[in-house]
């Protein structure tokens, strides 16, 4: 706190030590600095996804390492890859099995639109089967766009309400 | 044994199964006739001269446009012998099928599956010929000519999981 | 003691494993039948990542398959890149200059050790060491760091084209390749301290998912699966392709077949590859990286630019394709994973009329319920991981 600053209210009561905030920027605070993420890993992009946890590019410096196979343990849902129609009911499922709230990450051509595969087995964008909050280009994206997807994904809770 | 010695050697032991042979970019091509491909496959596998042990691959061509037919193609190897053979069988495109192979190699269980599941042809005498790539309430069969690239079943999934969304 | 608890009646409980499972690298769905923690019956279902590969590349012409490959087997796009590119020279009949192939060689030997690498990183990580993940990873980095340079892309390179490669290596390429083959023995050294001697990891992998060197080859199995039954059969020996006959190494074979020998096979593989890459670059020729062929491979630039027919072939390049004779051939080789062929079937068009893949995971694969049957849960997971399936090529 700056030196000199006179708080207001409650606050000048409260000494240095108690901050005041509202209850939702706390929660988004909370909500958006220990993201648990469900890494949906179809095709290629999955490997990238996996380049995104190791060392180099090591995604616990924003809080969002912890990869949880379970849905029910996690809120961010990251589709890598292509979905074809015999999986989709499957993403489903696992969408309908996370917990709310929870925010989708579509990562790469196939996920976002189908890609290349224009073709009788895919389906032509994640956005047919579930909500989808942010979209990643590239095939695959490098794993500097999923972080920032990730961030994104951040900034976009920090704006939602309770 | 080259490949003009391999030709010359099973058209002498099937003079009448073995329908044509060619060569081309040194790769020999056999045709047989379907009825005979189980016994023809047993005897490419346990000959001590040929031994071809090694099924590479089984495959299907569409060829309805321009023959009326099916043709299933064996590849063959010898990992002993280091040779290599192609063996075709044509199958009429009405309700297709040929004896299987799966008692000669039992990899070739799940080629075979696959090529029922994209052409429809069944290999007679298979211990479990289900489809294999294609989802279950999938119909027709995609790599035959005239299933178009992007028949979706159905088109669109959003009726189906986003009904009520805007 | 209730009257029910005398008169138990045991069945058997069938449980299913993915499609969504950590360990089944991909999309793999597994039904297993169990009678107390032993498998009785195990079969895969797949077909989940079916992406419709073999009839897309109907509609393409034969350039544009090139980029289809790369997606096959993702972990080594550039295996698959040759493979189709042998295939359609095969049927071509065309001859590639000797600086292409040496450069072929040294990036699919890099792609060998990338694919072995994600092969330890996640078979480690499924068996619960995490530490051999970072250590892997951090070489893969190094590796795409190399490719990367070359192609302007980390995983799906689409290097080559037919009739050579795309564009020759940048400056300062071949110094960072040697930086890294002078250090990555002792990398794999590292990786061998964690586990090699590690009881805990004998125990988990010795004597766990055999298969007998007949089986082996009955069930179609190649690449180091087979070669950990000891049958020695690399095509890289057997048929040589892009030179292989002028490199110097040996093909590791195990002996009883299990996991715990599979692991050792691919590890000797990595110090045989960097060794091959180590040949290569002090063997690489001067020279053109793609053949100068009419009607096959791009005019140069400086042609297009001062010469008409040149400029007209450079069009009918782009805009229609390569026409190739009528015609099947099938070419196969060594890929990470084992033998990786394409028949392709050609009607003069320029675009395929059938090409089918011979993916050697989709092979692999069908032994595995042989490998589990009659043993324990847990040793499913070790034995997927052993085999190396990656599931785009698969389910293609």
């Amino acid at each position: 706190m700056e030196k000199g600053w006179v708080g207001m209210g409650l606050e000048s009561h409260l000494g240095d030590n108690i901050l005041t905030t509202t209850l939702s920027t706390m929660v988004n605070w909370a909500r958006k600095s220990s993201l648990w993420p469900m890494p949906f890993g179809l095709a290629c992009c999955a490997i990238e996804m996996m380049a995104v946890v190791a060392p180099r590019y090591d995604l616990a410096r924003f809080g969002a390492e912890v990869f949880r196979f379970s849905p029910r343990q996690s809120d961010l849902m990251i589709v890598a890859g292509t979905l074809t129609y015999k999986m989709a009911s499957v993403a489903r499922k696992i969408y309908d099995q996370m917990p709310e709230p929870k925010w989708v990450i579509a990562m790469g051509a196939c996920a976002i639109s189908g890609g290349v595969y224009n073709t009788y087995s895919v389906v032509q964008g994640l956005d047919e089967v579930m909500p989808v909050d942010v979209y990643v280009p590239g095939c695959p994206p490098r794993p500097e766009a999923l972080i920032h997807a990730i961030m994104e994904i951040q900034k976009k809770i920090e704006k939602e309400s309770l | 044994m080259d490949n003009e010695a391999i030709a010359t050697f099973i058209k002498t032991r099937f003079p009448e199964e073995i329908v044509a042979s060619h060569i081309l970019r040194n790769e020999l091509t056999l045709i047989v006739k379907k009825e005979h491909i189980a016994d023809v496959a047993r005897f490419l596998k346990e000959n001590k001269e040929l031994e071809f042990n090694f099924l590479s691959d089984l495959c299907g061509v569409d060829r309805i446009a321009t023959d009326g037919v099916f043709e299933v193609v064996y590849h063959l190897y010898s990992i002993h012998k280091n040779h290599r053979v192609r063996i075709k069988a044509l199958v009429p495109s009405e309700e297709p099928s040929i004896p299987t192979v799966t008692d000669v190699w039992k990899t070739a269980n799940w080629h075979e599956r696959e090529t029922y599941d994209m052409f429809g042809i069944t290999f007679d005498g298979h211990p479990d010929l289900r489809k294999i790539l294609t989802p279950d309430d999938f119909e027709g069969h995609p790599l035959r000519k005239d299933y178009p690239l992007d028949g979706r079943q159905p088109a669109k999934l959003r009726d189906i999981y986003r009904k009520g969304e805007a | 003691m209730t009257e029910s608890a005398t008169t138990t009646t045991t069945h058997l409980m069938t449980i299913n494993m993915g499609p969504q499972h950590p360990s089944t690298h991909g999309v793999l769905r597994l039904l297993l039948e169990l009678d107390g923690e032993t498998i009785t019956k195990a079969v895969p279902h797949v077909g989940f990542l079916h992406r419709g590969v073999e009839k897309l590349a109907e509609y393409r012409t034969y350039h544009q398959c090139i980029p289809l490959t790369d997606r096959l087997d993702y972990v080594a796009p550039f295996s698959n890149n040759l493979a189709y590119a042998l295939t359609v020279e095969k049927l071509l009949g065309i001859e590639i200059p000797e600086r292409a192939q040496h450069i072929r060689v040294l990036l699919c030997e890099l792609t060998r050790i990338t694919s072995h690498l994600l092969w330890l990183a996640t078979h480690a990580l499924d068996m619960g060491a995490m530490t051999v993940f970072f250590y892997c990873f951090r070489e893969r980095e190094a590796i795409y760091d190399i490719f990367e340079m070359v192609s302007g892309a980390r995983m799906h390179l689409s290097y080559i084209r037919v009739g050579g490669v795309s564009r020759d290596l940048p400056g300062g390429f071949l110094e960072k390749i040697r930086t890294f083959v002078s250090e990555f023995p002792s990398r794999i050294n590292e990786y061998e301290t964690l586990l090699t001697d590690n009881p805990i990891w004998k125990k988990r992998t010795v004597g766990v998912g055999i298969i007998s060197a007949e089986d082996a080859i009955d069930y179609g199995l190649s690449g180091p699966s087979l070669r950990g039954s000891g049958v020695n059969w690399d095509i890289r020996k057997s048929e040589p392709y892009s030179g292989y006959d002028k490199y110097h190494f040996t093909v590791p074979l195990g002996k009883n077949g299990d996991v715990y020998d599979r692991y050792r096979v691919r590890i000797e593989e990595m110090h045989q590859s960097n060794k091959i890459v180590h040949q290569a670059l002090n063997i690489l020729p001067k020279g053109d990286c793609i053949a100068r062929i009419p009607n096959v491979t791009l005019p140069t630039k400086e042609d297009v630019e001062t010469n008409m027919e040149s400029m007209i072939s450079h069009f009918k390049l782009i805009t229609d394709g390569i026409h190739p004779p009528k015609g099947e051939v099938y070419a196969s080789i060594e890929a990470p994973k084992g033998e990786l062929g394409f028949y392709l079937v050609s009607d003069g068009s320029s675009r395929p009329y059938r090409l089918k893949i011979r993916p050697p995971s989709f092979v692999n694969l069908e032994a595995l319920p042989k490998m589990v049957e009659g043993r324990l849960l847990p040793d499913v997971v070790a034995t997927i991981g052993s085999l190396d399936i990656v599931l785009g090529e698969i389910d293609r």
